[in-house]
C-alpha cells in the first residue's frame, strides 16, 4: 500500500513547493495592492523562456542562474513601475484589467520570440539527475523542492516580522493611506513586494521546469492558475496560508490522478474508472466550496468595513 | 506631414496592383496549419514541406495559362477554437484549394468553413476517421487511425506486451480517436488496456507514469502533441521507467528525438514516411533547410526529416495535379476533379476512395536511436 501511494505523495510535496512558490508573489500583492496581479503566472513562464535562452547564449550556469533571477525580479519591478503604479489610484478594476494585459502581453512577446515553438529547459547538473528514494525513482529535485521552499518561507517570515522593511509591508497591508501618512515611502514598499514575489516565481520556475523541462507561452497559465487557487484556499494574504494551501492542493491533485490504481490495487475497485481525468476538476471544486464555505480562506483575516 | 504619409498610405496601396499586374496570373493555395501552441512544432514542419515543394515547383499550367502559385497561410493555432477564425480568413482569401491540417480536432473544427464556400480540402496528417466522413469536400492523403491503431496493437502484440496503458489528452479528437482503435485492436489480440486522459496545459506526468508502473503495463502508448510526448519521454526517462514509449505519427519529430537522446528510454512510434525511401527528396530537403535559416530554425534546429514534411510536399503537388485536371482556378471545379487524381509521391502512391480517403495499407514502424539521436527504421507493417 505505502509503495503504491508513496511516488504519488513525493509528486503532490514536489509540485506543491513549486505552486506555493508562485502563491506567495499571489499573496503578498492581494495583501498590500488589494490586487490579484494575474500577470504573475506569466512572469513565472518568462523566468522559465529566460533560463532557455540566457543558457542557450553560452553563460555558463553559474552566472545565468543568478542572472535570470536578477532579470525576473526586474521584470516584476518593471511591470509594477508601468502598468500599476500610473493607476494607484484609479478603480481596483482597472489595475486588475491592466494585469491582465500585462499577461497577455507577456504571453505574445514570447509567443513571437519563439514563434510557438515549445523550448527545452536546460539541464541544471546534480539537481536534474535521478535518484531513489523509498522504492521511487525520482529526479532529486523533487525531493529538494520542498526543503528549499521551507527555507525561503521562513526567510521571508523574518523578513517581514524582523525587519523595517517588513514592518512597513506589514504596516500598508493594514492601511494604506495611514501608513502613507506616517512616513513610509509606499512606492519603495510596493516595489520591494514585486521583486521578492517575482524572485521567488524566479525560484519555483528553475524547480518546476526542471522537473517538467518543456517551456511554452501558455506555460505559466496553469500553474498560476493552481497557484492562485492556493492563495485563496489559504487565505489571500497570508503567507503561511499560501504556503500550506499549495502543497495540500499540490498532494490532493496528484494523489486524485492515482487514486484509481490505490483504490484498484487495494481492492475498492474491481476495474478502473479512470477517476485521473478529474484532477483539474477536483482543484477548482475545492476553490469553489472553499469560497462558498469559509470565503475568507484558511488563514484569512476577516474583512471589516472601513467606514 | 499628414499630406505627405497619406500619399505614402495611397502609393502602399497601390502597390500590390502594380506588382500584380505585370505579374503572370496567381493561383492561391491555403495553408491551413498550426503554428503555434501544443502542435505548433509539428505544423511548422508540415509547412515547410509545402514551401519546399513551393519553391521547387512555383508555377502551375491550368488549361494553357501559366499561373503562379501562391501559398496563403493560416494558423489554427492547435485548438479547435482558433481554427474557425483561421478558416474563415482563408476562404476570405478566395483560395482554390486548402491544404491542411496537422491534427485532426482543428481539421473537424475548420471543415463545416470550407465546405460552405465550396473549397476541397486536402488533409496532410489528419487520421481521425471523422475527418472526411460524410462530406465531399476533405480528401486526405494519409492513412486512418482505425488502421494506425490495429497497427500499433499488432506491435505492441509483437513485444510480449499483455497489459497497455493509454494516456490521451481530454478532448482531443485525435488522441482520443487513436487511443479508442488501439483499445479495440488491443483487446481482440486478448490484451488488458488501463485508460487515462490528461487535461490541457498539463505538464506533470509522473503520476500518470505511476499508474502505469502500479498496474503492471508493458506498454506506454500516448499519441499525444509533441509539447506534451516530449515531457513524457523526459519524465519517463527520469523515473527509469522500464516499459516502451509507444506513439502514433504526431511522435515522429526531431523534437522527440532531442528529448530522447542520451536518456534510457525506448520510443517506438508508426509514420507516413522514412528518411531514406526517397533520396532526391532527402538531399534536397536537406539542401534547403541548410540554405535557409528561417526553415531551419522551424524545423527544430537539425535537417533531420519529419514525415509531416514529405506529407507537406506530397499534399502540395496532389493539390497541382488536382488543378491541372480542373483546368480552372475555380474550386468547385478542383472538387469535382480531386477523387480521380493519383499521384506517385515520395511517401508512395496517392489515390482517393469514395470518401476521399487516400488507398494506404503500410505503415512504417520506427525507434529512436538513443546514443546517435537518430530515427532508426524497425519494420514496414500491414494489416490485413
Amino acid at each position: 500500500m505505502w509503495n503504491t501511494v508513496f511516488p504519488y505523495l513525493l509528486s503532490g510535496i514536489s509540485v506543491g513547493g513549486q505552486y506555493a512558490l508562485i502563491a506567495i508573489g499571489y499573496t503578498m500583492v492581494y495583501g498590500i495592492l488589494r490586487l490579484i496581479n494575474f500577470a504573475h503566472g506569466d512572469v513565472f513562464m518568462v523566468a522559465g523562456i529566460l533560463m532557455v535562452y540566457i543558457c542557450a547564449s553560452g553563460i555558463p550556469l553559474y552566472a545565468s542562474i543568478p542572472l535570470v533571477l536578477a532579470a525576473t525580479a526586474f521584470i516584476g519591478f518593471l511591470i509594477e513601475r508601468v502598468a500599476y503604479k500610473p493607476l494607484r489610484s484609479a478603480p481596483r478594476m482597472s489595475v486588475m484589467i491592466s494585469a491582465i494585459g500585462v499577461s497577455y502581453t507577456l504571453q505574445n512577446l514570447v509567443l513571437y520570440v519563439t514563434g510557438g515553438l515549445n523550448q527545452i529547459y536546460p539541464t541544471i547538473p546534480w539537481i536534474s539527475d535521478s535518484i531513489s528514494i523509498l522504492g521511487a525513482t525520482t529526479k532529486r529535485v523533487t525531493v529538494i523542492t520542498p526543503f528549499l521552499t521551507l527555507i525561503l518561507v521562513v526567510a521571508l517570515v523574518l523578513l517581514i516580522n524582523r525587519t523595517k522593511i517588513g514592518m512597513a509591508m506589514r504596516a500598508v497591508s493594514k492601511d494604506f493611506e495611514t501608513s502613507q501618512l506616517m512616513g513610509i515611502k509606499i512606492n519603495t514598499v510596493i516595489s520591494t513586494t514585486f521583486v521578492i514575489g517575482s524572485f521567488l516565481a524566479g525560484v519555483g520556475s528553475m524547480l518546476y521546469f526542471t522537473n517538467y523541462t518543456t517551456v511554452i507561452q501558455t506555460s505559466g497559465a496553469m500553474p498560476g492558475l493552481k497557484a492562485f487557487v492556493a492563495a485563496v484556499f489559504g487565505g489571500i494574504g497570508s503567507i503561511p496560508g499560501a504556503v500550506i494551501g499549495a502543497f495540500i492542493i499540490g498532494i490532493m491533485e496528484n494523489i486524485i490522478k492515482g487514486l484509481d490504481v490505490i483504490l484498484f490495487k487495494s481492492g475498492i475497485l474491481a476495474r478502473p474508472v479512470g477517476l485521473a481525468t478529474f484532477s483539474d476538476a477536483f482543484t477548482f471544486a475545492l476553490l469553489i466550496i472553499i469560497l462558498v464555505v469559509k470565503p475568507t480562506g484558511l488563514f484569512g483575516e476577516k474583512t471589516t468595513d472601513k467606514v | 506631414m499628414k499630406k505627405f504619409l497619406s500619399l505614402l498610405l495611397v502609393v502602399a496601396l497601390l502597390l500590390p496592383c502594380i506588382a500584380l499586374a505585370e505579374d503572370m496570373p496567381v493561383v492561391k493555395i491555403g495553408v491551413f496549419e498550426p503554428a503555434s501552441g501544443d502542435s505548433g512544432a509539428g505544423g511548422k514542419q508540415e509547412t515547410l514541406g509545402m514551401q519546399y515543394a513551393n519553391q521547387e515547383t512555383p508555377t502551375v499550367t491550368i488549361g494553357d495559362t501559366e499561373y503562379k502559385v501562391e501559398l496563403v497561410y493560416a494558423d489554427n493555432g492547435s485548438t479547435p477554437d482558433k481554427a474557425p477564425s483561421a478558416a474563415q480568413q482563408l476562404v476570405s482569401q478566395q483560395v482554390s484549394v486548402v491544404l491542411g491540417s496537422y491534427g485532426s480536432g482543428v481539421s473537424i473544427a475548420g471543415s463545416q468553413y470550407f465546405a460552405d464556400a465550396n473549397i476541397p480540402v486536402i488533409g496532410v496528417t489528419c487520421t481521425n476517421p471523422q475527418v472526411t466522413l460524410g462530406n465531399d469536400h476533405y480528401f486526405r492523403i494519409c492513412f486512418l487511425d482505425p488502421f494506425q491503431g490495429t497497427v500499433l496493437a499488432n506491435y505492441a502484440k509483437s513485444l510480449g506486451a499483455t497489459t497497455a496503458y493509454c494516456l490521451a489528452e481530454l478532448g482531443n479528437d485525435y488522441d482520443v480517436g487513436l487511443v479508442n482503435y488501439f483499445q479495440q485492436a488491443f483487446e481482440a489480440l486478448g490484451g488488458m488496456v488501463i485508460t487515462d486522459t490528461f487535461p490541457t496545459g498539463n505538464s506533470d506526468f509522473t503520476s500518470y507514469l505511476n499508474n502505469a508502473v502500479n498496474y503492471g503495463a508493458e506498454v506506454f502508448f500516448c499519441p499525444v502533441s509533441i509539447a506534451y510526448s516530449t515531457q513524457i519521454v523526459e519524465q519517463a526517462a527520469a523515473q527509469g521507467v522500464t516499459f516502451p514509449i509507444l506513439g502514433g505519427d504526431t511522435l515522429d519529430s526531431n523534437v522527440v528525438v532531442n528529448a530522447a537522446k542520451g536518456k534510457n528510454i525506448k520510443v517506438i512510434i508508426t509514420t507516413f514516411y522514412q528518411e531514406g525511401a526517397n533520396t532526391a527528396f532527402d538531399e534536397g530537403f536537406k539542401a534547403w533547410l541548410n540554405s535557409d535559416s528561417e526553415a531551419m530554425t522551424n524545423n527544430g534546429g537539425n535537417d533531420m526529416i519529419s514525415a509531416v514534411s514529405a506529407m507537406g510536399y506530397d499534399a502540395y503537388y496532389t493539390a497541382l495535379e488536382a488543378l491541372k485536371a480542373a483546368g480552372t482556378t475555380d474550386s468547385a471545379a478542383i472538387k469535382a476533379a480531386l477523387p480521380a487524381v493519383t499521384l506517385t509521391g515520395v511517401s508512395g502512391l496517392i489515390s482517393f476512395d469514395e470518401n476521399g480517403d487516400a488507398i494506404r495499407t503500410s505503415a512504417y514502424v520506427k525507434t529512436v536511436n538513443t546514443e546517435t539521436g537518430d530515427w532508426e527504421f524497425v519494420a514496414e507493417q500491414s494489416v490485413d
